[in-house]
C-alpha cells in the first residue's frame, strides 16, 4: 500500500519528514496519577514533533491519556517528567503583549451560560486586555464565520448543541492563539451536524493556517480532518503509529469527496488495524476490574 | 383488494381523496374531544374560591357566636380596624420603622455575606481561615444572642440593625459560597486557559456563575429577616410591627394584633414578588421555567418571534 507512508520508527520517536523547525517538541513526556493511593500510569515515553500549521489528530482507546496529553499541552495539568518546548512566534499579539500560546475547545459545553454569544466569543480577547469596541468587532467577524449572525445577542440556552460548539470554536479562533487544542469537540453531536461542523472547521482552519492538535475517538473524523493521525496504545498511553495523509487527501478538502473516495476505506482499515489490539486490551482491562 | 393497494408507494404522493379511510380501524383511545373547561381555568377558579369560602365561614361563625370574637374577631372587624389604622397613620408608622430596620441590616449583611462567600469559594486560603469559624457559629440561633446585642448596642436602632445583619450575613454567605463551589470546573478551566485575571475570574466567572444561588440566599434571608425583626420587636422595642402585635395583645386590642399579622403577611408577599422580578432581571440567561398549562402557548410565541438559524 504505497499511498500510506509510515513516518514513525519502531521506537515511537517521530522522525520529521522535512527540515522545518517543529512548532512543538515533546520529549519523554510521562504522567502518573494517584487514585486512592494507587498509582496509575496515564502517559509514557511520548516523543513527538508537531509541525507548524499542521492538523494533528490523536486517536486511541478510551482512557489512553489522549485528553491528558492535550491538557498538559494546554498548561492545565503538569507532567510527572519530560520536556515540552515551543517555537514561539516573536510577533506581538493584539495588545502588544506576546501572542496567546494556545486556546482549548473542550468536549463538554464550555461556553459561559451567563454571557451572550458575542461576549462569550470576546472573552479571550477581554482577558488579553483588548478594548471593548475592538474586541466586539473581532467577535462579530468570527460570529459571521461560524454563521451565527442572527444569534449575536442570544444566550447559550437558546442555542442547539451544534451552535454552542460553533461559539466555542469561534472563541478559540478569535483569541488568535499560536496553537489550537481541541478535545473531541464534536463527540456529543449527532452525525449530520458533525459533518456540517467538520466542513466549517476545515474551512476556517484552512483560512488561518494555525497549528491544531485534535483529540478524537472517531477514525472517520481523523481521516477527514488530519494531516497526520497519531495512534496511541492502551494505558499507559504511548505512540503506536503516526500515519501521514497529506498525499492521500490534499488540501483544500471536501468532506463529502473524502468520505466517498476509495482511499477513505483503505485508510480506515489501516487505522483500525493499528487500533484494534489496543481497544481489545482496554476491553479486557475494563472487564477484569 | 390486495394489501399492496392500501399502501402508499414511497415514490408517489397521493392526493387526499385517494387515501384509504381509517373508519374500520380502532381509534386512539384518548382521542376524546376538548373538555368544557380547561384544566387551567378550573385550577384558577378553585385557587380564588377556596380562600373566599374559608373567610365567609369564619365571618359567619363569628356573627352567629360559634367562636369567641374576643380572640377570633370577624374578618370584617379586622378590616375596619385596618382601615382606621391606615387613616390615623398608626399602621404606616409601625410598618415603616420595621422596614427601615430590615433594609439597613439587610443591605449591610448581604454585601458582606456575598463578598466573603465568593472569597471563600475562590481562595483555599480564605476557606482555611474562615470556614471553621462560620461552621462553628452558624448553628447558633441568632435570636438567642439578642440579649447580648441589646447589651452591646443598647435598646435603640443599632441592636435591630445588628441582629438582622448577622442573620443575613450567614445565609447569603453560605449560599454564595456553595454557589461558587458548584460552578462546573470546566468554566474555571476556560478562565485559566484564556489567561483571565483575578478580577475577571471574580466578576465574569465566579459571581455570575453563583448568581442563582446568591439570589436564593438573598430571598431566604429576606423571609427570615421578617421573622427575626418581628420577634426582636416583641421584647426590645417601642415601635415596629412586632411591637404592634405584642403590645396589642398585652392591652387586649385583639383586632389590632390581627392587623399586625395581616401586615407581616403582606410584607412577605411583596418581598417574594419583588425577588421573582429581581431574578428575571439579574439572571436573564437562565432558561425560563414554563408551567405545563402555559407551555404550548409560550412555545408557539417563541417559535414565531425567534429568528431561524441560517441553513448551514
Amino acid at each position: 500500500m504505497n499511498i500510506v507512508s509510515k513516518v514513525s520508527s519502531a521506537s515511537g520517536i517521530d522522525v520529521p519528514m522535512t527540515k522545518v523547525r517543529p512548532k512543538v517538541r515533546i520529549r519523554g513526556a510521562r504522567k502518573e496519577f494517584f487514585v486512592r493511593g494507587k498509582k496509575i500510569e496515564a502517559l509514557d515515553a511520548i516523543n513527538l514533533d508537531i509541525q507548524p500549521g499542521e492538523f494533528l489528530c490523536i486517536v486511541g482507546p478510551s482512557g489512553c491519556g489522549k485528553t491528558t496529553l492535550l491538557r498538559i499541552l494546554a498548561g492545565l495539568e503538569q507532567m510527572t517528567s519530560g520536556r515540552i518546548s515551543f517555537d514561539r512566534d516573536p510577533s506581538p499579539g493584539l495588545t502588544g503583549r506576546p501572542r496567546r500560546l494556545n486556546s482549548v475547545v473542550f468536549q463538554e459545553q464550555s461556553i459561559f451560560p451567563w454571557m451572550s454569544v458575542q461576549k462569550n466569543i470576546a472573552f479571550g480577547l477581554k482577558a488579553q486586555g483588548v478594548p471593548r469596541a475592538r474586541r466586539f468587532a473581532i467577535a462579530d467577524e468570527f460570529i459571521d464565520k461560524v454563521k451565527l449572525s442572527q444569534f449575536r445577542d442570544a444566550y447559550p440556552y437558546q442555542l442547539s448543541g451544534g451552535m454552542k460548539q460553533r461559539v466555542s470554536i469561534a472563541r478559540a479562533f478569535a483569541s488568535d492563539p499560536e496553537i489550537l487544542l481541541m478535545d473531541e469537540p464534536f463527540a456529543a453531536l449527532d452525525e449530520q451536524t458533525k459533518i456540517v461542523l467538520q466542513a466549517e472547521l476545515l474551512r476556517i482552519w484552512e483560512s488561518t493556517g494555525k497549528t491544531v492538535v485534535y483529540v478524537t475517538h472517531s477514525i472517520d473524523e481523523a481521516i477527514v480532518l488530519a494531516d497526520r493521525v497519531l495512534i496511541m496504545t492502551n494505558r499507559p498511553g504511548r505512540i503506536k503509529d503516526v500515519i501521514d495523509m497529506r498525499q492521500c487527501f490534499p488540501r483544500p478538502r471536501q468532506v463529502e469527496a473524502i468520505k466517498s473516495s476509495a482511499d477513505y476505506g483503505a485508510m480506515f482499515g489501516r487505522i483500525w488495524a493499528a487500533l484494534r489490539d489496543e481497544v481489545a486490551a482496554h476491553e479486557r482491562e475494563a472487564n477484569a476490574r | 383488494m390486495t394489501p399492496m393497494q392500501n399502501e402508499i408507494m414511497p415514490d408517489e404522493v397521493l392526493p387526499n381523496e385517494v387515501l384509504p379511510d381509517a373508519d374500520d380501524l380502532t381509534p386512539l383511545e384518548n382521542d376524546a374531544g376538548a373538555p368544557l373547561f380547561s384544566r387551567h381555568a378550573v385550577e384558577t377558579f378553585l385557587s380564588i374560591v377556596t380562600p373566599l369560602i374559608l373567610l365567609s365561614a369564619w365571618e359567619g361563625a363569628a356573627r352567629i357566636g360559634w367562636i369567641d370574637t374576643n380572640f377570633f374577631p370577624s374578618p370584617t372587624g379586622v378590616m375596619t380596624t385596618l382601615w382606621e389604622m391606615i387613616r390615623s397613620g398608626e399602621l404606616w408608622e409601625h410598618t415603616s420603622v420595621s422596614i427601615v430596620r430590615i433594609l439597613v441590616g439587610y443591605a449591610f449583611g448581604s454585601l458582606v455575606g456575598i463578598f466573603i462567600g465568593v472569597l471563600m469559594g475562590m481562595s483555599s486560603l480564605a476557606r482555611a481561615v474562615l470556614l471553621p469559624i462560620v461552621q462553628a457559629t452558624f448553628p447558633i440561633p441568632k435570636l438567642a444572642i439578642l440579649p447580648l446585642f441589646i447589651l452591646i448596642f443598647g435598646l435603640g436602632e443599632s441592636s435591630k440593625y445588628a441582629i438582622i445583619a448577622v442573620t443575613v450575613v450567614y445565609m447569603t454567605l453560605i449560599n454564595t459560597y456553595e454557589g461558587v463551589r458548584d460552578i462546573s470546573p470546566i468554566y474555571l478551566d476556560v478562565g485559566h486557559n484564556y489567561g483571565a485575571s483575578r478580577t475577571m475570574m471574580f466578576f465574569d466567572v465566579a459571581l455570575p456563575g453563583a448568581m442563582p444561588s446568591v439570589l436564593a440566599g438573598l430571598k431566604i434571608s429576606m423571609g427570615v429577616s421578617l421573622l427575626v425583626i418581628v420577634a426582636a420587636e416583641f421584647v426590645g422595642a417601642k415601635s415596629g410591627i412586632g411591637f404592634l402585635i405584642w403590645n396589642s395583645w398585652q392591652v387586649f386590642a385583639v383586632e389590632k394584633m390581627y392587623v399586625g399579622l395581616f401586615m407581616t403577611a403582606i410584607l412577605g408577599f411583596a418581598t417574594a414578588w419583588g425577588f421573582d422580578l429581581l431574578e428575571k432581571i439579574a439572571i436573564p440567561w437562565r432558561k425560563p421555567v414554563v408551567r405545563t398549562s402555559q407551555k404550548h402557548l409560550a412555545r408557539s410565541v417563541v417559535s414565531s418571534t425567534q429568528a431561524k438559524a441560517p441553513a448551514p
